[in-house]
C-alpha cells in the first residue's frame, strides 16, 4: 500500500477529485492548509502600510492506494493539478504498513477499497 | 361619522361647486396651528431629514467604516464606542453642552471681548426653556429641530476621535474623556464658530459653514494627542495589522458619503439655493478626492485599492465641509483634489515618518483634511473663482488670515485641553488596558463578547 500526499492549488481540488474518481478511487481526505515554497507569498498594501503574506492557502489531499494503483493515481493527480505556473504544488508517495476498516475489522489491502 | 362621509361623497358627486365651497369654508373655520410667525414647513421638513442623515453618519456609517479596519478580535469594541458615544453625547448635549455652545446671551454681541465671546452660559441647561412653538435664531425652523440637528454634530465628533486609539484604550476611559471633552472643548469651539454675532471666529470673520474647525480639526487634533499619549498598539508597526473586512469599511464610507448631504446642506438650516449648492459641491469634492487618491495609488503603488477609494471619499467630504456654503463648482473640484493629495500623503508618509499610531487615521484624514479645507475655504469663496463671496469687506488675504487664526486657535486650544484631559484620566482611571487584555482583544476583555462566532 502507498500513501499519496499532495499539496495543490485550492481551485484545482475539483479537477483532482474528478480525475481520481475516474480511475476508480473511492475515498480521499482533504485539509485546508497554509504554506510556501518557491512561489513565496504576496504583498498587501493598506493606506501605505505594506504587509508580506508569506503563507498561502493550499489544499492537502491524502489518499492510500494499492501498490499497483499508485503510479496511475500519481499521474492522474499531476495531470489534473497542473496549471503550468509556479505554485502548482507537490506529490509525496510513501509506504503504508497496514490499514484497518473500523466497521468490519478487515485489514491490509482488503481494508482499502 | 360614516354617515357624514357618505353625505360628503354624495355632495361632491352631484354638486361639485357647492362641495368645493364647503371645503374651503371648513378650512377657514378650523383653528390654525399655533406656529409662531415665520415657521417654514419646507425648511422644517428638510431639516428633520438632515438631522436623521447626520445621525446615520455615526450609527451605523462611521461605526462600520471603522469596524472593517479593525482586527477581528477588536471589531465590537469600536462599534460599541461609537454607539455608546451616540447615547452619551445626546444626554450631555441636552444637559449642558447645548447651552454652553449655542446659547448667545445679549451681552455677547457687545463690542468689547467678553466671556461670551468664547462660551455661552447655563441658561438652557436640560433645555429647560424649550417649547414647541419657539423658533431657532434662523427664524424658519423650530428650536427643537435646531437642537437635535446640532446634537448630531456633537455625537459624530467624539466618535471620529475614537479611531486614533482603538484596540488599546479602555472603554471607560473613552467614555469619561468624551464626556469631559464635549463640555470643555467641543462646546466652546462650537460657540466661537456658530453662536452668531460677537463669537470669536465670527468677530475674526472666519468662515466655517459646516464644521471644519468645530468637527474635523477639533476631532483630528484630539485624536492625535490621544494616540500619542496612550501609546502605540503592542507590536506596531512591525506586526501586520491589516483591516479584517474592507466590505464593512466601504459600506460605512458609502453611508458617510450619503449622510454628509445632511451635514453640509443641512448646515444652511433651510431648503434654499445655498443648501442646494452645498449638496452639489459636496458631491463633487468627494468625487474629485476619490479619483485623486486612486490616481496616486496607481502611480505610486501600482494598484488602486478599495480602502483607498473609501479613504479618498471621506477626505474630500472632510475638505469641503467648511467651504460648502461659500465655494462654487471649481472650488469644490480643487478642494477635493487638494485634500485627497494632502490626506494621502499624511497617512502613507507623514504617519510612518513621525511614528505615531493613529490607527484608523482620524488625524490623518479629519485633522489634515480639515486644516486644508478650512484654509482653502478662504481662497475658493472668492467670487472670481466661482465662490459666493468673502466675509463683509474682506479681500482674499484678509480672509486667509481669518481662516488661519480660527484654525490655529482650534489646534492650540483643543490640543492643550485634550492633553490635560488624557493626562488626568491616565493618572486616575488609566487610559490603557493591560497587555494581556490587548493581546486577547478588547471584545473579550472589555465586553466579554466576540464579533464572530464561526
Amino acid at each position: 500500500m502507498k500513501k499519496i500526499e499532495t499539496i495543490i492549488k485550492t481551485f484545482k481540488l475539483e479537477d483532482v477529485k474528478k480525475a481520481l474518481t475516474e480511475i476508480g478511487l473511492q475515498g480521499m481526505t482533504i485539509t485546508e492548509v497554509k504554506g510556501f515554497g518557491r512561489q513565496k507569498g504576496h504583498k498587501e498594501l493598506y493606506r501605505g502600510a505594506e504587509y508580506v503574506v508569506e503563507l498561502l492557502p493550499k489544499i492537502k489531499l491524502e489518499v492510500v492506494v494499492h501498490d499497483d494503483k499508485a503510479k496511475e493515481a500519481v499521474d492522474a493527480i499531476a495531470k489534473a493539478a497542473s496549471s503550468g505556473k509556479i505554485g502548482d504544488g507537490k506529490i509525496f508517495v510513501s509506504p503504508i504498513d497496514d490499514a484497518v476498516r473500523i466497521r468490519t475489522g478487515e485489514s491490509g489491502d482488503e481494508a482499502l477499497g | 361619522m360614516s354617515i357624514i362621509f357618505k353625505d360628503l361623497v354624495y355632495l361632491s358627486r352631484n354638486y361639485p361647486k357647492a362641495f368645493s365651497f364647503l371645503m374651503v369654508l371648513m378650512c377657514c373655520i378650523l383653528p390654525a396651528p399655533a406656529y409662531a410667525d415665520g415657521l417654514d414647513t419646507g425648511d422644517t421638513a428638510w431639516m428633520m431629514v438632515a438631522c436623521v442623515l447626520v445621525l446615520f453618519m455615526t450609527i451605523p456609517g462611521l461605526s462600520l467604516f471603522y469596524a472593517g479596519m479593525m482586527r477581528a478580535k477588536n471589531v465590537l469594541s469600536v462599534v460599541m464606542q461609537c454607539f455608546t458615544i451616540a447615547a452619551l453625547a445626546s444626554i450631555i448635549w441636552c444637559a449642558i453642552a447645548y447651552s454652553l455652545a449655542l446659547h448667545a446671551p445679549p451681552s455677547q454681541a457687545s463690542e468689547a471681548i467678553n466671556i461670551h465671546t468664547f462660551i455661552g452660559d447655563l441658561h438652557c441647561m436640560f433645555l429647560n426653556h424649550q417649547d414647541t412653538t419657539a423658533l431657532s435664531d434662523s427664524g424658519t425652523i423650530p428650536e427643537t429641530v435646531f437642537v437635535f440637528f446640532q446634537m448630531t454634530f456633537c455625537i459624530i465628533t467624539p466618535a471620529i476621535i475614537c479611531g486614533a486609539f482603538v484596540e488599546r484604550m479602555k472603554f471607560s476611559a473613552v467614555m469619561v474623556f468624551t464626556s469631559l471633552w464635549l463640555v470643555l472643548v467641543y462646546a466652546p469651539i462650537c460657540h466661537m464658530a456658530w453662536s452668531g454675532d460677537g463669537a470669536l471666529f465670527v468677530r475674526w470673520g472666519a468662515l466655517d459653514f459646516a464644521g471644519g474647525t468645530v468637527v474635523h480639526i477639533n476631532a483630528g487634533i484630539a485624536a492625535l494627542v490621544g494616540c500619542v499619549l496612550v501609546g502605540k498598539r503592542k507590536g506596531y508597526p512591525e506586526t501586520a495589522m491589516p483591516p479584517h473586512n474592507l466590505t464593512l469599511t466601504v459600506t460605512g464610507a458609502g453611508m458617510l458619503w450619503v449622510g454628509w448631504f445632511g451635514f453640509n446642506a443641512g448646515s444652511q438650516l433651510a431648503a434654499d439655493g445655498v443648501a442646494g449648492n452645498a449638496m452639489l459641491v459636496t458631491q463633487l469634492s468627494a468625487a474629485a478626492a476619490t479619483l485623486t487618491w486612486l490616481g496616486l495609488e496607481k502611480a505610486l503603488h501600482g494598484k488602486p485599492s478599495v480602502l483607498g477609494a473609501a479613504s479618498g471619499a471621506v477626505a474630500g467630504l472632510v475638505g469641503i465641509t467648511p467651504a460648502s456654503g461659500t465655494c462654487g463648482v471649481f472650488g469644490a473640484l480643487a478642494i477635493g483634489f487638494a485634500t485627497g493629495m494632502a490626506c494621502f500623503f499624511s497617512v502613507t508618509i507623514l504617519k510612518k515618518k513621525m511614528g505615531y499610531d493613529d490607527s484608523l487615521d482620524a488625524f490623518g484624514i479629519h485633522g489634515v483634511g480639515g486644516i486644508v479645507g478650512a484654509m482653502l475655504t478662504g481662497v475658493f469663496c472668492s467670487p472670481s473663482l466661482g465662490g459666493l463671496g468673502f466675509s463683509d469687506g474682506f479681500t482674499m488675504g484678509a480672509q486667509l488670515i481669518a481662516q488661519f487664526k480660527s484654525v490655529l486657535f482650534t489646534i492650540v486650544y483643543c490640543g492643550i485641553v485634550s492633553f490635560v484631559l488624557f493626562k488626568v484620566i491616565d493618572l486616575t482611571l488609566g487610559l490603557r488596558v493591560g497587555e494581556e487584555s490587548e493581546t486577547i482583544g478588547l471584545d473579550l476583555s472589555e465586553h466579554e463578547e466576540k464579533g464572530y462566532i464561526l
